[in-house]
């Protein structure tokens, strides 16, 4: 089982160059061996969307990716977003409208959040909870966090209201 | 001196605001801290060899492969920890009582599928699961247990031999004479109402960490648990440790729901391993695990009957309950929890005056159930609100009106219900009343007769309970056992910087209790938000706790919060009446500062801590006194919440998909710390309710395997499944507690599945049909209607012969 494989990629602005065994997941990749525990698994299956990261611009499941699948992408996980001190517009809408109770789907949350309100119109509550069906939520019943997407949509929309 | 509630009411700043949670900013940014983000140096990671078997004897086990297998550390089966823990029991004060033990590994048999047999320790999580491929088991079957009546029933296979039966509970309630109130009565309806088995699903799986400090002879354990203080007790007897030598910290939790409100076997095994091999040991749950081993919920069936007069109002009620506990009886909770407080429930918020109730609680060789969401409520309030329902048809009464003419009234309070439950003064007829003025009812009704004229399926249910919280010492939260949940300790200090810290036992799982307690101790201290810290979920911060559980975080911990601030508020006032020269009576502590009132003098909070503490001089020598205190507080009685839902529905005739509208609870839980949190409590248990009565259900087929081990077969609700959802608070009469505080984190789970009940049976009354299964998924929607549209088929064609 050992034959480590170089990966190099990109997370968050900074290359990274690892020696991995070629089962590793990317999840776990990014959670120990590069420490950024900010993306969470809820599963391992594809279904909770916890462990949502974008990947050369697009939001995958990095549970259902191994590391050197990402070998020369452009990673991006929650702690790309914004620091604790500095929160993004999206990260603050979320806690404005109380879009997060224990914390643990918002990282992939997020992740999908930023996808969509960057890539679709949103014009309706309906497209936003359609554009969340794959982030699984066990704690907010989803209505606060419908409002916080709606609210960052709207302020990209519209950047000085 | 007497002061009780007022002093928020008279001060009220930060209690009642929207505050911005404090936990916020690192939750946000990715640097929240779970139990598996924790990785200290030389860590290993253990995984679990769990039983693929039912019900079986364990013959042989085969482990040696395993042991030699590439960065194994230790493999272990119970025959190697013989000695080094005590099995631990629930115990319960109820007479018909069985215990079974709590083991961290399997011995001598498996009751259930999933059941850790063997542990294997190794330098990675994927080398530990390689070895288990090596680890070979065999066992002996012994017939599976599965259906709780057959299991009940004196020839079923023993899943205890020693206990000599599978009924691990028996308990009879009675009050009035309800033979003769039947027997008078203008009108009777009943069912047998089936709650079907739920996982609690929090998308965070368990995981915990042990690491044991050999020069200290001290374990710590890290655990995704809501109850830290009852596993640091828990540990104490079994490891033989005392309580300075052992900690429990819950640090960031991903959800809870009950899941993680009892001990388990992994928290057991990885303290063990810890101490035994002297290094940091690691368990994360894989959601397989988290969906055949963590405690599961529910599982009842309920059969009800209720008696009426001829005006609608209820003159008796009578139930026999069978809870499927599955395989062992939940530490410390036991397996009365839930099928005990089913009976203890029924008769909810209505003035009932004859009541019978007998309730078993059976061992099937299934995952043992534990607390979930609403504890025995959600199952009790659906057959009681059914039961409603079936009344107000039979009699020709609208659904609200018979709640109405039914409720105990403001005048009755405190109600004792025929369980013995005390109701104290709680809104059950303003939160009806609030609701349908909300809802719109009326007009509701018309656009239902309008969708009924166009063939539609339209419902729409009702449903109101009432449910007990912050219960303090009178009762236990589990009936009979033996631990008391009813108080909480609080440490409150402030430092010699200035800085205010609130240290309580209970633990926070997405609560937000870091915020609202906070709150709480703002108001009673006259201090800023930001200079409070509240440490919680660890089992060092104070010298009691038990943890977060069955509504009480606000209750019981807000009430120890404030009888703590209280003391130091009274101690920053002597000092700061030596240090400003001035009449205590004269001072008055605001914003983090004391001023001699109508004067411009004034401290700050970090000032006067500062001339307490570290400055010579300033206060005489013989005044000092440290600002601190700890203060325990017991509501003795506990609380009434109460609320009503209120859900709309259409029925996809083609799919027979439930498609929920706009949804509204109007609920009543006392002087609210934070309206934005109490809302999110709300949808959150809504949403569960949501699960429970449409999708959620845990499968086990006759050979006892778990046919819903993954989120792709067990369905949580995700976002379009959930409806937009209105919350109307219905600040009543304040009870009793320290600070009006009500407990709510429960109650969207208790009400959501009756109303959803209700308003299916509702949108399919046309057709004579009733719910009383739940969830009730498509394919049930459909063989239902199937079967009532061939019943109506055959009966026209019976006429036109
Ligand atoms: S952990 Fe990747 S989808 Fe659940
Ligand atoms: S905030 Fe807990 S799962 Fe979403």
């Amino acid at each position: 089982m050992s034959g480590k494989r170089l990966v190099r990629m990109t997370v968050n602005g900074s290359p990274v160059e690892e020696a991995v065994e070629p089962r590793l997941l990317l999840s776990d990749f990014l959670r120990q061996v590069l420490g950024l525990t900010g993306t969470h698994v809820g599963c391992e299956h594809g279904v909770c969307g916890a462990c949502t990261v974008r990947v050369d611009g697009s939001t995958a499941r990095a549970c259902l990716m191994f590391a050197v699948q990402a070998e020369g992408c452009r990673i991006v996980t929650v702690e790309g977003l914004g620091p604790a001190e500095a929160l993004s517009p999206l990260q603050e809408a979320f806690r404005e409208h109380h879009g997060l109770q224990c914390g643990f789907c918002t990282p992939g949350m997020l992740m999908t959040a930023l996808d969509l309100i960057e890539k679709y119109p949103l014009a309706s509550d309906a497209e936003i909870r359609e554009g969340l069906s794959g982030n699984l939520c066990r704690c907010t019943g989803y209505e606060h966090i419908v409002a916080a997407v709606r609210a960052a949509a709207q302020r990209r929309r519209e950047p000085s209201s | 001196m007497t002061e009780p509630v007022e002093t928020l009411a008279a001060r009220p700043k930060s209690v009642g605001a929207r505050v911005r949670r404090t936990e916020d900013p690192r939750l946000l940014a990715g640097q929240g801290r779970y139990v598996d983000d924790l990785a200290p140096p030389r860590l290993l990671h253990v995984a679990f060899r769990r039983s693929d078997m039912s019900h079986a004897r364990i013959r042989g086990l085969d482990l040696e492969a395993a042991r030699g297998a590439p960065g194994v550390v230790a493999v272990v089966a119970a025959a190697d920890l013989e000695g080094l823990a005590k099995p631990l029991v629930a115990a319960s004060r109820m007479a018909s009582y069985h215990g079974t033990p709590l083991r961290p590994l399997a011995e001598g048999k498996v009751r259930f599928v999933g059941e850790p047999v063997v542990a294997v320790a190794a330098e990675s999580r994927y080398l530990a699961e390689d070895a288990l491929e090596l680890v070979d088991i065999d066992f002996e079957p012994l017939g599976t247990v599965i259906d709780p009546e057959a299991a009940a029933a004196g020839d079923a296979p023993l899943l205890h031999e020693e206990i000599g039966t599978n009924v691990l509970v028996e308990r009879r309630f009675r009050r009035g004479e309800p033979e003769a109130a039947f027997a008078a009565a203008a009108h009777r309806v009943g069912g047998s109402f089936r709650f079907r088995r739920k996982s609690p699903g929090a998308i965070e799986n368990r995981a915990c960490l042990a690491e044991w400090d050999a020069g200290r002879g001290a374990l710590t354990l890290h655990s995704a648990s809501g109850i830290p203080g009852i596993v640091r007790d828990a540990l104490s007897e079994a490891l033989d440790l005392p309580g300075h030598r052992l900690r429990v910290v819950a640090p960031d939790v991903g959800g809870s729901f009950g899941g993680k409100g009892s001990l388990y076997p992994e928290e057991i095994l990885v303290s063990l391993l810890a101490r035994r091999l002297g290094r940091p040991i690691k368990w994360t749950s894989d959601r397989l695990e988290d969906l055949t081993a963590t405690s599961q919920a529910f599982d009842e069936i309920v059969e009800a009957e209720m008696a009426l007069d001829a005006e609608g109002r209820v003159l008796a009620l009578r139930a026999e309950v069978l809870g499927d506990t599955g395989a062992y009886s939940i530490y410390p909770w036991t397996a009365g929890l839930e099928p005990v407080q089913v009976v203890g429930f029924l008769p909810g918020p209505y003035r009932i005056e004859h009541y019978e109730a007998h309730v078993r609680a059976v061992a099937t060789s299934k995952a043992p159930t534990g607390p979930y969401r609403g504890v025995g409520r959600p199952a009790a309030v659906f057959a009681t609100e059914r039961l409603m329902d079936l009344a107000a048809r039979k009699l020709g009464l609208d659904p609200k009106e018979i709640r109405l003419r039914n409720f105990v009234r403001p005048e009755d309070f405190p109600y004792k219900i025929g369980s013995g439950i005390v109701w104290d003064r709680s809104g059950f007829t303003e939160c009806l009343e609030a609701a349908c003025a909300r809802a719109g009812y009326p007009a509701l009704r018309e656009k239902q007769r309008q969708a009924r004229a166009e063939g539609r399926w339209f419902g729409i249910g009702l449903a109101s309970y009432a449910e007990l919280t912050g219960i303090g010492s009178k009762i236990s939260v589990a009936p009979g056992m033996p631990i008391n949940t009813g108080t909480e300790t609080a440490v409150v200090r402030i430092d010699s910087t200035g800085g205010i810290t609130a240290a309580v036992g209970i633990a926070s799982h997405g609560q937000g209790l870091e915020t609202t307690l906070a709150q709480v101790v703002a108001d009673e201290l006259g201090a800023r938000l930001e200079d409070i810290r509240i440490v919680q979920g660890d089992s060092d911060a104070v010298p009691n706790a038990t943890g977060t559980y069955a509504s009480r975080g606000a209750v019981l911990a807000g009430g120890a919060a404030i009888l703590a601030s209280r003391v130091v508020r009274e101690k920053l006032l002597r000092a700061a009446g030596h240090l400003l020269e001035a009449a205590e009576a004269d001072l008055e502590a605001r914003d983090g500062r004391v001023t001699v009132a109508g004067t411009d003098r004034s401290m700050s909070f970090r000032e006067i801590a500062r001339a307490v503490y570290s400055e010579i001089g300033r206060i005489p020598h013989d005044k000092r006194e440290e600002l601190e205190a700890t203060r325990l507080y017991d509501p003795y009685y506990g609380t009434t919440s109460s609320a009503t839902h209120v859900a709309t529905l259409e029925i996809d005739p083609e799919t027979y998909r439930v498609t929920l509208g706009a949804y509204l609870v109007a609920e009543d839980c006392g002087r609210i710390i934070n309206p934005m949190i109490v809302d999110g409590q709300v949808h959150g248990g809504v949403a569960q309710g949501v699960g429970a009565a449409l999708y959620e259900e845990v499968v086990y087929d006759a050979d006892g395997q778990n046919l819903t081990a993954s989120l792709v077969d067990y369905l949580i609700p995700s976002a379009p499944e959930v409806p937009p959802m209105t919350v109307l608070h219905v600040e009543g009469e304040l009870p009793a507690t320290l600070g009006g505080f009500r407990g709510m984190g429960e109650g969207g789970t208790i009400g959501a599945p009756a109303a959803i009940a209700n308003a299916l049976s509702d949108a399919l009354a046309p057709l004579g049909i009733g719910i009383d299964e739940l969830p009730a998924t498509p394919e049930r929607l459909f063989r239902l209607i199937e079967r009532a549209q061939q019943r109506q088929d055959n009966q026209s064609t019976g006429e036109e012969r």
